[in-house]
Parts: C-alpha cells; sequence; structure tokens
C-alpha cells in the first residue's frame, strides 16, 4: 500500500508522468504533468524553492515533505486566487537563472539557487523579466505556502509522515485524556 | 407571508444572543434563535492546524464562508474586497455559540476602573473615551451567574481586582511546567500572579466532562466538549424549556419597523435562501460588534432613513478590540511539556496605575503555539527560510515561553463600520465597510507592556527575549466591540444602560457592541454578564415596552 513512499522525489515524478502520458493527460506546455495545477517544468521550480526554503539537514525537507503536492492541490481550492502568482513567478524564477547562469532554476547549484531567491525576496531581479508580478509578493507568498506544506497538517497533501512534526519534538499521536500533571507523559 | 408572531427574536447565537434566549425562554416568552451559521457535530471537532478559527489560511473552521464578503479601506484610501479567512475582514465565527464554540475561552471579569475610564483618566485627544452608564456593581452579580451556569474554573482573583463574593465553581487545572516557571519568576519580581479563570471544565460540570490538556485548543472545537460555550450551555437550556426554537442558516436581512417607529420583527433568508418575515414584540440584535452594526445601518425606513438607531451619527463607530502585545522568549532548556491549553498564568500588576499612560492590559502565558505558528516566530535578524531558520525550529520550538496581554484600547469615533455602498452579499445585502486606525496611544501602551513581558521572560530564565508589538491596524477581530455604544445621551450613544436602542423601545442589543470601552482583558464573560441583565430586563418589562 505504501510502496510509492521508497520511491525519490525524482522516481515518482517520472513514474507519475508516464501514468500521466499513457493516459494521455496533458497541460498548455504540451507536456504531459502528473499535477492537478502545476505543469511538469514548474513543479520543477517549485519543488527546487522549496528544497532551499526548508532545505534538507539531518531531517529531511520540505521537498521531501511533498510541500509541492500540499501546494498543488490548494493551487485548485482557497489558494485559487494565487494561480497566475505561481503560474507567472515560478516562469520568471526559471528565466532569470537562466538569464544569470544560463541555466534552468533547478539545475543550478544550491548557492546560486538561494542567491536568486534572495534577490527574489529583496525584489532587486530584473523587471524586464518579473514584468506581470512583484518577486517580492511571489516569495512570500511561496515562503507562506512551504512553511503550511511543511509545518503544518499533513491530511493537506504536505508534511509527509509527518516529518517536521517529529523533528520538533512533537509526540504523535499526543498521549491524551491526562487530567494530572505528568513528566512522563510528554 | 408572515409568521406567527412571537415574544422575542434574538438575531445570532453566540456570547450575547445565546444566554439573552435562555433568560428569556426560562421566563416563559416564547423565543426564536436566528443563527446565520450552522450547529457544529462531533464531525466538525478535527483537530487541523490550517483550518481553524485561529489559523484559517485554507479556510475558517467554524465561518463565516465566502458568500459574506466584507470592503476594508487600505491606507491608499481604496476599498478592498476582502474574504473571511483575511486578516482585515475582523472575523468572528458564525455558528450556533459564535465564538464561543472555538475559543480559547478566558473568563475575565473587567475591573471596577474599566467601567470609568473617563473619570479615571480624563480626556484624551482624539479618542470618544468615556465612562460606561453602569459600573462594576451593577454587574457583578451577573459575572458571578455567567461564571457558574456557563461555567468557569480557576483560583482566587488577584489584589488588584475585588475579590468574588462566590468563588469559582471549579478549581484550576493543575500547574504545568511553563506555568511554575513564570510563577516563582513573578513572584521573585513582586508581582502577584494567579490562574486564569477559564469556560473551562477542569473537572466534571454540568454534565459533561473535564479538558483532557490536548494542544488543540483556542480556535478549535472540544473534542470532549469541555470548553464551555453558550452552544452546550444556555442554548440547550433554553430550547429545553419549549419556549425556544432555534434556526440555523438563517440571514437577517433588516430589523422592521413600523409608522410609530416600533420594531415588528425582522426579515430574514432562511435556509433555503427563502425571505421571510419574523413578526415578533420585541427584538433583540446579538450580531456581534461588526454585524449588529450593519444590521442597524441596513435597517432604513422612513422614520429611520440612514439606518434604525442612527439619528446622531453614532452606530458603527467606536470599532475597537485589542492591541495585542507581549514578548517572545527562548530558553536553554525545555520549558514545553505539551499540556493543554498553554496560556494558564497572568498577572494584573499592568492593567492600571501605569505612569503616564491610559490603561494597561494583563499578561498571560500563550496557548500551545503549534508548529505552523512557531515558523513564523522566529527573532529579529534570524533568516526566515533556509538552514538557520529550520535549525531555530528544531532547537527552540520546546523551549521557548510567549506572554501577551490585550491593551484597553482608546475608542476612536473614526474607526468605523458603515455598510458599503456597492458591495453586496450572496443574499444581496449590503455588506460591512471597515475604515479607521489605532488610536496611537494604543501602540505607545504596548510598548510598556511589552518591556514588562520581557523583564518576567527574563526573570523566569530566558537566555534571549524580544517584543512582540501590534500595528495601527484598524482593531477589531474576536474581540471586537464598541459600534452601539452604551450610554444615557441619546446624542452620543447607541443604547441606553439597558441596552434598549435609544430610538426604539422595543429594540434591545445584547453583545460586545455596546460596551464602552474594552477592558484589558478577553471581554467575553463581560459580554455573558451583560447578556443576562439585559435578559432579565427584558423579561421582567417586555410586556410594557
Amino acid at each position: 500500500m505504501s510502496w510509492y513512499k521508497n520511491l525519490t522525489r525524482r522516481e515518482f515524478i517520472e513514474l507519475a508522468a508516464a501514468a500521466a502520458a499513457a493516459s494521455g493527460m496533458t497541460t498548455c506546455s504540451g507536456s504531459p504533468t502528473p499535477w492537478r495545477f502545476l505543469r511538469l517544468c514548474e513543479a520543477r521550480v517549485l519543488a527546487a524553492i522549496c528544497g532551499q526554503l526548508v532545505p534538507p539537514d539531518q531531517d529531511p525537507g520540505a521537498e521531501w515533505a511533498q510541500a509541492v503536492n500540499f501546494i498543488d492541490i490548494q493551487l485548485c481550492g482557497p489558494f485559487a486566487d494565487a494561480q497566475d502568482l505561481y503560474r507567472d513567478g515560478l516562469g520568471y524564477t526559471d528565466a532569470t537563472a537562466r538569464s544569470w547562469f544560463g541555466k534552468r532554476f533547478a539545475e543550478l547549484d544550491g548557492k546560486q539557487q538561494v542567491e536568486i531567491l534572495d534577490a527574489t525576496e529583496r525584489g532587486t531581479v530584473s523587471k524586464n523579466i518579473w514584468e506581470t508580478v512583484d518577486s517580492r509578493q511571489f516569495f512570500e507568498t511561496v515562503l507562506s505556502h512551504t512553511m503550511q506544506g511543511f509545518y503544518g497538517d499533513p491530511r493537506h497533501g504536505g508534511n509527509r509522515a509527518r516529518v517536521s512534526w517529529k523533528m520538533v519534538g512533537l509526540a504523535y499521536p499526543q498521549v491524551r485524556g491526562r487530567l494530572k500533571y505528568d513528566p512522563r507523559a510528554t | 407571508m408572515p409568521l406567527k408572531k412571537l415574544n422575542a427574536v434574538v438575531v445570532g447565537a453566540g456570547a450575547g444572543g445565546g444566554v439573552v434566549a435562555k433568560e428569556l425562554a426560562c421566563a416563559g416568552m416564547s423565543v426564536v434563535l436566528l443563527e446565520r451559521g450552522k450547529w457544529h457535530t462531533a464531525f466538525d471537532c478535527r483537530k487541523d492546524d490550517l483550518r481553524n478559527q485561529r489559523t484559517s489560511f485554507l479556510g475558517c473552521g467554524f465561518g463565516p464562508d465566502e458568500r459574506n464578503p466584507r470592503v476594508a479601506i487600505s491606507d491608499d484610501g481604496r476599498p478592498r474586497v476582502i474574504k473571511p479567512n483575511h486578516w482585515a475582514y475582523s472575523n468572528n465565527a458564525a455558528c450556533v455559540g459564535g465564538g464561543t464554540f472555538s475559543y480559547g475561552a478566558m473568563a475575565w471579569r473587567f475591573m471596577p476602573q474599566d467601567f470609568r475610564m473617563r473619570s479615571t483618566y480624563g480626556t484624551v485627544e482624539a479618542s470618544t473615551l468615556d465612562d460606561w452608564p453602569i459600573s462594576y456593581e451593577d454587574l457583578e452579580p451577573y459575572y458571578e451567574k455567567a461564571e457558574w451556569e456557563i461555567g468557569v474554573s480557576g483560583g482566587a482573583e488577584p489584589p488588584q481586582k475585588p475579590p468574588r463574593k462566590k468563588p469559582l465553581p471549579m478549581p484550576p487545572l493543575p500547574d504545568s511546567k511553563e506555568h511554575v516557571l513564570l510563577g516563582a519568576a513573578a513572584k521573585r519580581l513582586g508581582l502577584h500572579p494567579f490562574h486564569i479563570p477559564m469556560l473551562r471544565n477542569s473537572v466534571p460540570y454540568n454534565g459533561r466532562g473535564g479538558c483532557m490538556r490536548c494542544r488543540w485548543c483556542v480556535g478549535f472545537a472540544c473534542e470532549v466538549d469541555a470548553k464551555n460555550g453558550t452552544h452546550n450551555t444556555v442554548i440547550p437550556r433554553a430550547l429545553a424549556t419549549g419556549n425556544c426554537e432555534l434556526r440555523t442558516n438563517c440571514v437577517v436581512k433588516e430589523v422592521l419597523t413600523n409608522g410609530k417607529g416600533r420594531a415588528t420583527g425582522v426579515a430574514y433568508f432562511d435556509q433555503h435562501n427563502h425571505l421571510r418575515e419574523q413578526p415578533a414584540d420585541v427584538v433583540v440584535i446579538a450580531g456581534s460588534a461588526v454585524e449588529s452594526a450593519r444590521l442597524l445601518l441596513n435597517s432604513r425606513s422612513l422614520l429611520f432613513p440612514n439606518g434604525i438607531g442612527n439619528r446622531y451619527d453614532w452606530v458603527g463607530r467606536n470599532l475597537q478590540g485589542h492591541a495585542y502585545t507581549g514578548a517572545m522568549g527562548l530558553f536553554n532548556f525545555e520549558v514545553f511539556d505539551d499540556l493543554g491549553p498553554g496560556a494558564s498564568i497572568a498577572i494584573c500588576d499592568y492593567n492600571h496605575g501605569n505612569p503616564g499612560l491610559v490603561g494597561g492590559a494583563l499578561l498571560c502565558n500563550e496557548f500551545i503555539r503549534l508548529p505552523i505558528h512557531f515558523a513564523g516566530m522566529s527573532p529579529p535578524g534570524l533568516p526566515r527560510w533556509g538552514n538557520e531558520h529550520k535549525d531555530y525550529m528544531r532547537k527552540y520550538y520546546r523551549r521557548s515561553s510567549v506572554v501577551m496581554g490585550p491593551v484597553q484600547e482608546l475608542p476612536v469615533f473614526e474607526a468605523r463600520v458603515q455598510v458599503d455602498p456597492t458591495m453586496r452579499d450572496f443574499w444581496g445585502i449590503p455588506v460591512a465597510r471597515l475604515s479607521g486606525h489605532r488610536h496611537p496611544s494604543d501602540i505607545v501602551t504596548a510598548k510598556y507592556i511589552a518591556d514588562k513581558a520581557e523583564r518576567w521572560l527574563k526573570e523566569a530564565g530566558a537566555i534571549r527575549t524580544w517584543p512582540r508589538l501590534p500595528g495601527s491596524e484598524l482593531s477589531g477581530g474576536q474581540h471586537q466591540a464598541g459600534t452601539c455604544r452604551m450610554g444615557n445621551d441619546p446624542q452620543t450613544s447607541v443604547v441606553d444602560r439597558n441596552c434598549r436602542v435609544h430610538d426604539v423601545e422595543n429594540l434591545f442589543i445584547a453583545d460586545g457592541s455596546v460596551h464602552v470601552t474594552n477592558g484589558g482583558f478577553n471581554p467575553v464573560l463581560t459580554i455573558m454578564a451583560n447578556a443576562y441583565r439585559v435578559g432579565e430586563h427584558i423579561a421582567q418589562n417586555w410586556k410594557s415596552v
């Protein structure tokens, strides 16, 4: 039942892409996508951004925790107002990467990605690329959504295996029914 | 076709409306209680930390839904349409129980000075600061009634407040680690710490069990029903009399009046969105400060061209809430022991008597911070993302404490609720339009109080502290109050001391709207106590009004 949990993200996306292609599902950019809203190339940029906002160290990061999955689900629901912001912003992030380093954002090394994200956060990216979207607004939105996807409730598609809750030291499920203070209960 | 005429119609089944409905029904009056939200079931009690009343990234747990937009005026003067889960919406839950269904349940009595703010501090520039027409002593018996009927746990009042004539019905919950730490520190500082009174069962009471001390409290429904709101106390009791009917998913459009200026009932959209008329001898409005004002302003007629009760342009004015202020502290040992609700210890040393300041605030430790809250609470200078932020989360989630308090706000005439000239809700009713700012003095007080919070945390052993301060944005939110001021002079208030609208002899308001000032305390027990007082008055006098 949980065989897919052992897959890496790349394997998962490729597998899902293959499945999507097999089912004839394609999106505007032409390439098949396993996602609900995001195009395949957009999801790669977003995964790389999530990977920098909450990077993996001794604990997994936001990419592993499926923050992209969380955001993709919510973009078809409560975050629907942010669809254009994501569509344009993710494209501009990739375009910025090409313009600065000649590669796609997801192919850059960590230092280069952080450099671009810093500029996005501060609003010092090129207005020629960021035509329709204020990069600061895009950054704040993605940051908030990524934190929700990493630290929020797993029922919404992120925080895979409650990884962030374990990381901060929250036992789950919480021991309940305690009426008296009992240090052993935590 | 109008429905059968009843003795009373109560609009809004929250803290105020639930209490009034119970008082009237128990006095033998026929009552209908109209609520625009629904009556939630156990299924709705899930602990969803992204979708609840406190943290509503994915929507509000208990309403209102997106059919209820509002308009907020931005700083650049432009109107913006606001969804219910936006911070500028001034959200209070829309369901049976209202805010009390999912609140943190602090059960504060205001202090005697809170009813005499103008006498205590004099006039303040750019503020409509005034005294209440009633005193603490007038309200005291009803505070006691609310504490016993709805159910409050806690200990004795601190020395700054008058002692209760009758102790609370339930003891406080056992102390958490943070409570012990902060309690000892406060005493070393010469302060007077005590248990926060809570509308929460610490032991079985009123046929329901005690708190199981989970970490999801404020913003969530209680899955063991240990949190006492109107939905599980007075409203069921009102229904049990057989005199009260609760109609949910009913949105009131306007208060109806006749040519003599008497209220004749209300017009509302029922759960099938059909427009209905409910005639009644007495109309009681308890929709909370924003919606009650909106309803009055939307009730226009020949006699009341600017809205009912609005002859002198006071309806919707003086919107206030609380300027929350305080500090966060980091420790090099674990403070967090995962014992809910988290908030437990308070001081009232800074509510009044602060040199050079008007009013003040209580200070208490905060409700448990879930990881998603903590992620947005990093110290100044620390990056908000990346490795350093993640390290901070891992290291300090269980080693932090937050002390906060609600600064008593100075009422501002231009902080107000109007009805929007163009924007309408799903039912075609003009929506509330919010504009204005906090009084600058609130920010000054907030800084003073935050400093005291830092001092308290440092004494408790915090290795680093920093203030958490409010901005100048319009207040309101769950503590919204002030928009239908109670007063003796019809030219500078909306309702009289019995909360009857000055112009209309059978129309009453029984929620936070009538508060002249909102105390340096969470306001719900005061709303409940006043609703008991108003309910008793109506029950005794309704035949002659």
